[in-house]
């Protein structure tokens, strides 16, 4: 039982960061992530396994202190909230387009503009349809417990090392300032200079020596036709990543003749919101997207083939919901539920919606 | 004797360095990036220190600077150069690392960067190439830009009530506990040419030391936008913009 | 077993650490627990709550509408989260200060003079422990021994000599928590 520890989704993912060998992170205060930054300073990483920490000028910086470091080949991470992660767009882009490993936490809070500092969900179409300028996606995990957020740090990283393709965690206020048990991953140590050399020699700017050319990361190509052969191959890896990364969740699916699609927080108490319906005799089960990009699509393809309806809960005004009906393409009806600006709905509030969108309507 | 005879390695009294590239610059005659850029091969050829370069190339004219000097290069977002070096120069400290900036990028888009890494004291080498214009856009006004000085964004010549004084950001970097060694340079003679090199040797050799920032910037023509010719648009630079940016080390 | 628990009072009366040490003394006892708190400007001097829950299967959601037991220990709170106890539930809250008391008969109420009792032993920090103690009084869903061991994991080093005094005051707690006859 000691190796269970409580803790903050915040904390846990500065630990992780340390655990999984973590070069670098570059961040900016803002809430409700601050605990990230602040615990990576207060445990000194660089004293135990030599991680470097900065805080920022701003968060256009610390994406591109990522964006520097990535080129070298390194580990590198950066945090933020919905307002900061606007600004790191130009950053995020410019790194999809350098096809740079790294990973960038979003913990989510209302919007539009400086919104509130309580969770939502409403940056989904950033995250996961583009966000910053240009042709790109990048690889977007849900985590919806502060286990997740342990272990999908390194996955994080794992996946944008095997892709060169930049990562985000998608999670928001709840799952961040939320405490759970979770139980700490092992340490692994950061990369030697040789291990990066063997993973990422072929590109990274790690200086010139005699037995290679000279390196250049960069995104721009002022040769069109150049440029739309980038493109091709860019499309040809999201196209690998979409077969072979999706990852998603199904509690109580297989007799349901309704199901909840919902990701991090909600589908938690789109979980609790299923043991109710249970208990008033309604087949509900959840569908949990884990990857929101790459997107559970054939899945939901085939339920709509089965089942009744389909119910998006998402804190938003309605983003996932639009790929869920891509993936159901009029077979059955697609409703979505959500609160907004901060508020959370609750396991009630979720069966009552299911009953007034779907199955009480004649 | 025939000429193959008088090419003989005793015989060189000029060499292009090994660092420079064949490939041809894409910077218009008479601009002084290509003379900047081969000041600085010929530093890390004389220190021998390729393998251990680093190069962050800006937005702006020298966007394609990587094209020129075999070291690795980065790429950087408008003004976010300082940025990338920061971290290549923390994640990877036995390297030197040089960031190459216009006055667009550094001065106006990536102020922050640029105090914010020079406050921190990065040991990092920045290059200031200070042509008072925006090159490659086709000739806007710079922030460093002259009073009265026409640009296509000033055309009738920049009027500081409208758009603000000439920013003379090298003598701010100057105040930074930060920075080491603080200099303004310009290549318009041979003899200038020699003090920039010496300068740009003097940056290389301290960011070895880790006491902190180098800031080299280079006063510089930009014949194109400024339309006048190279000899006219050295001319011009001397009379107009070294009373407003004198030459000289300012610092270190 | 799972039980769901809302804590609630003003920020400064140990709220939020009271509900650490109760998922912590989950943890010892290997069950699964969340601790959700409010977060952001309440945390500065206004109202502070957390929801708490101890499962012996996978918790679902952290956010709750309804509870098994409610701690209120102001005003503010008392008047937001009675509505929130299930019937048949526990409400459990310090009296000082409070002038509207519970008006439910469709659940337990219990009353800790928790305020007073820390004052009468001349330290106030214990206020919130004397509050757990009254907690597990009336549901003890966590050994001691355990509650014992989630402070020593909560609390850092350097307060753990104050762990003894944090044990006699929870006692006190369960030995004057006293059931309110709502009229």
């Amino acid at each position: 039982m000691a190796e269970y520890r409580l803790m903050k989704g915040n904390e846990v993912i500065a630990e992780a960061a340390i655990r999984c060998g973590c070069d670098g992170y570059f961040g900016y205060p803002i809430t409700p992530q601050s605990e990230i930054m602040e615990t990576l300073m207060l445990r000194k990483p660089w004293e135990e396994t030599g991680m470097v920490v900065l805080q920022a000028e701003s968060e256009i910086a610390a994406i591109n202190m990522v964006y520097g470091g990535a080129s070298c080949g390194k580990k590198v991470m950066t945090s933020s909230s919905s307002p900061g992660i606007s600004l790191k767009q130009e950053g995020i882009t410019y790194i999809a387009g350098a096809e740079l490993p790294c990973l960038i936490v979003n913990v989510v809070r209302g919007g539009p503009g400086l919104g509130t500092i309580q969770p939502a969900q409403s940056d989904y179409f950033q995250a996961v349809k583009g966000g910053g300028h240009g042709d790109y996606h990048l690889i977007v995990l849900a985590p919806a417990s502060v286990q997740e957020m342990n272990d999908f740090v390194a996955l994080s990283f794992d996946l944008a090392f095997k892709y060169r393709n930049p990562v985000m965690i998608l999670s928001d206020g709840v799952i961040g300032q939320m405490m759970e048990k979770v139980k700490l991953s092992e340490y692994k140590p950061r990369w030697t200079d040789a291990e990066i050399q063997k993973i990422s020699g072929s590109w990274a700017t790690t200086g010139k020596t005699p037995d290679r050319d000279y390196h250049i990361i960069t995104s721009l190509d002022l040769d069109s036709a150049k440029q739309e052969i980038f493109n091709h191959k860019l499309i040809a890896k999201y196209k690998t990543i979409s077969e072979k990364e999706v990852r998603y969740e199904k509690i109580s699916c297989d007799d349901a003749e309704y199901i909840l699609v919902a990701y991090g927080s909600s589908s938690r108490i789109c979980q609790k919101a299923v043991d109710l319906c249970r208990e008033k005799g309604i087949k509900v089960g959840l569908l949990r997207p884990i990857t929101l990009f790459p997107y559970p699509t054939k899945i939901i393809q085939e339920m709509a083939k089965r089942v009744k309806g389909f119910l998006a809960v998402e804190m938003s005004a309605g983003q996932m919901v639009e790929d869920v009906r891509l993936a159901v393409n009029g077979k059955v009806p697609v409703e979505h539920y959500g609160r907004l600006g901060g508020m959370v709905p609750t396991p009630n509030d979720v069966v009552k919606a299911l009953e007034e969108k779907l199955i009480n309507v004649k | 004797m025939e000429v193959k005879d008088i090419i003989k390695e005793e015989n060189l009294v000029y060499t292009k360095s090994k660092i420079l590239t064949d490939k041809v610059f894409h910077y218009c005659p008479g601009c002084s990036h290509g003379v900047v850029h081969k000041l600085i091969a010929e530093v890390i050829e004389e220190m021998d220190i390729q393998e251990k370069t680093i190069a962050i190339s800006p937005v702006g004219c020298s966007v394609l600077a990587y094209n020129y000097l075999a070291v690795d290069w980065q790429e950087a977002a408008h003004g976010r150069a300082p940025a990338l070096a920061t971290a290549v120069s923390r994640l990877m400290p036995d390297k030197y690392v040089f960031a190459y900036q216009g006055d667009g990028d550094l001065a106006s888009i990536g102020t922050a960067e640029i105090i914010h890494a020079c406050n921190r004291g990065e040991n990092i080498v920045i290059i200031f190439i200070n042509n008072g214009i925006y090159g490659m856009t086709g000739g806007q006004m710079a922030p460093t830009t002259l009073e009265g000085m026409p640009t296509s964004t000033s055309p009738y010549g920049r009027d500081v009530k409208l758009a603000g004084h000439p920013l003379k950001i090298t003598d701010l970097i100057a105040q930074l506990p930060g920075t080491e060694y603080v200099t303004r340079q310009a290549v318009h003679t041979p003899a200038a040419v020699r003090k920039c090199k010496k300068a740009i040797l003097k940056a290389f050799q301290n960011v070895g030391k880790k006491n902190g920032t180098q800031f080299i910037e280079v006063v510089s023509t930009c014949n194109s936008g400024w339309k006048l010719s190279p000899v006219k648009a050295n001319e011009w630079m001397v009379e107009n913009m070294f009373p407003v940016y004198p030459l000289g080390d300012l610092k270190g | 077993m799972t039980e769901e628990i809302i804590i609630a009072g003003f920020g400064g009366q140990g709220v939020l650490s009271m509900g650490k040490i109760l998922a912590y003394s989950g943890i010892m006892q290997d069950q699964e627990v969340s601790w959700m708190p409010s977060y952001g400007p309440e945390m500065r001097g206004g109202t502070a709550n957390v929801t708490v829950i101890l499962s012996d299967s996978r918790i679902s959601s952290p956010i709750l509408q309804e509870f098994d037991t409610a701690i209120i220990l102001n005003q503010q709170s008392l008047d937001k989260f009675e509505k929130s106890v299930k019937p048949g539930g526990v409400l459990i809250y310090d009296p000082n200060g409070i002038t509207r008391h519970p008006v439910r008969k469709d659940i337990k109420v219990y009353q800790v003079d928790a305020t007073e009792e820390a004052l009468k032993m001349q330290n106030a920090k214990i206020f919130n422990m004397i509050v757990l103690g009254a907690f597990l009084k009336l549901k003890p869903i966590v050994k001691m021994e355990n509650v014992i061991k989630g402070l020593k994991e909560s609390l850092p080093p350097r307060h753990h000599h104050l762990i003894p005094l944090n044990e006699e005051a929870i006692k006190k707690g369960i030995e004057i928590v006293k059931q309110f006859s709502v009229n």
